[in-house]
């Protein structure tokens, strides 16, 4: 999930009979599958929680160009760099969609990016593991994405109709991320050295962990859960979606040829699903307090390109007032 | 960004089909306006034509208003086809 911990500022769910009104006629709304939009009455509540859910997306997004950029320089052949630059350029995409559709809810863009740069709000704890090494790209692209696009997927639905657009957006492009990622490790397993193949492995081994942490807290861990999902802007549990991830993701593991890094990990006949072995919330929590391996430069990298813009930002600004001026001057 | 103007985009996905409202963008004038909602509308193929227009300039009806706006519509049955119903020997109309 590219949204973890989301407050809501909720203790527990108010029932109709406990709500104004005007919070009864939405949530009948919202129980009725109509989508809320911009303009609709909402309450703070949900407003401030969609507005920290679609941006903490949102910097997701264009964090997470960061650890692809570090291998355009570096792919190893000119069509694996333009599959690569063509998603990084997808994700920057999808994070400006998702800007627009928080900007809808009276969200400051400017604002919510300095409260990145300050560590006031957060962004997926998987962009703060470092690519080491070129199987990296296929297991980002394999297992980050995959792991994106089964909570996108869901997000589709979500009650507030902006947000549900862009993510319809998204999602008609994820897949393209997926299958690259997943072809760039088929080729290194089917055609790589003993070497490649071990980095391929080696890969899976460091990303297997913090995919399935992106998914959030378990539910008895996830206090937000409940308010969020009477809103309808989460749609599944956290362990649901986490559980539908790996489910999807064992046979294609398989298939590859590889191996997770989980000795608990096996099929239940019983219950029609995969068990899989306890995850270690320490690091998840550690990671997203901004204690991972990667946190300070990806948030410093980020901050320096905005900084760095800014002449630009200011003499398009300037170049455009000169600009009317002169129609002005000619009319 | 706050300093760019709002942009709303429409795109024409086909030729002979309407304009769409896709999404928005922040620009410093409409020519930036028109490739930035190129660069992120229709990297695929998505579109032959954009619109971008100033979302100051779009005056919107409201929420509230709905009632008065539209209800007016609903007890107008006559003016749909399937309220008349003709005899099955006079084929389709």
């Amino acid at each position: 999930m590219y949204a973890q911990l989301v407050e809501t500022g909720a203790k527990r769910v108010k029932s109709l009979e406990e709500m104004s009104p005007e919070e009864r006629e939405f949530q009948l709304k919202i129980d009725a599958e109509t989508k809320i939009e911009a303009k609709n009455w909402m309450p703070e509540g949900y407003r401030k929680t969609l507005v920290r859910q679609i941006s903490q997306h949102a910097h997701s997004e264009v964090v997470g160009m960061l650890p692809e950029g570090n291998w355009i320089t570096r792919a190893p052949t000119l069509k694996r760099k333009l599959q690569l630059m063509a998603k990084i350029q997808d994700e920057a995409g999808h994070g400006l969609y998702l800007y627009s559709a928080m900007e809808t809810l009276g969200a400051d863009r400017d604002e919510e990016i300095d409260k990145l740069h300050e560590g006031k709000v957060k962004y997926s704890s998987i962009f703060n593991y470092p690519t080491l090494s070129w199987a990296d790209m296929g297991t980002v692209g394999w297992l980050v994405d995959g792991a994106a696009i089964v909570n996108q997927v869901v997000l589709q639905r979500t009650s507030y109709g902006p947000y549900s657009r862009a993510m319809i957006r998204i999602c008609k492009e994820e897949s393209f991320h997926q299958r690259q990622g997943y072809q760039i490790l088929l080729d290194l397993m089917r055609e790589g050295t003993e070497e490649q193949k071990q980095m391929v492995q080696d890969s899976i081994n460091r990303f297997w962990w913090p995919s399935l942490m992106m998914f959030g807290p378990s539910d008895d861990q996830s206090p937000n859960s409940q308010q969020s999902m009477a809103w309808k802007i989460k749609r599944k549990s956290n362990d649901e979606l986490r559980q539908m991830f790996i489910d999807q993701t064992v046979p294609q593991l398989e298939f590859l040829g590889c191996t997770a890094p989980d000795p608990d990990l096996k099929w239940n006949e019983e219950r029609g699903h995969y068990d899989f072995g306890e995850i270690d919330w320490q690091e998840f929590y550690d990671v997203l307090k901004g204690n991972g391996p990667c946190n300070k430069e990806r948030v410093e990298t980020r901050k320096n390109a905005i900084d760095g813009g800014a002449w630009v930002r200011e003499a398009a600004k300037a170049y455009a007032e000169k600009q009317q001026q002169k129609q002005q001057n000619a009319a | 960004m706050a300093d760019w103007p709002l942009y709303e985009v429409f795109v024409r996905s086909k030729h002979g089909l309407n304009h769409k409202h896709v999404g928005s963008v922040h620009a410093a004038d409409a020519e930036m306006a028109m490739e930035n909602a190129r660069d992120l509308y229709t990297r695929r193929s998505e579109g032959v034509s954009i619109w971008v227009v100033p979302s100051s300039a779009i005056t919107a009806s409201s929420p509230d208003e709905k009632e008065i706006l539209f209800d007016p519509s609903d007890d107008k049955v006559y003016r749909h086809a399937s309220f008349y119903k003709l005899p099955d020997e006079v084929g389709h109309m």
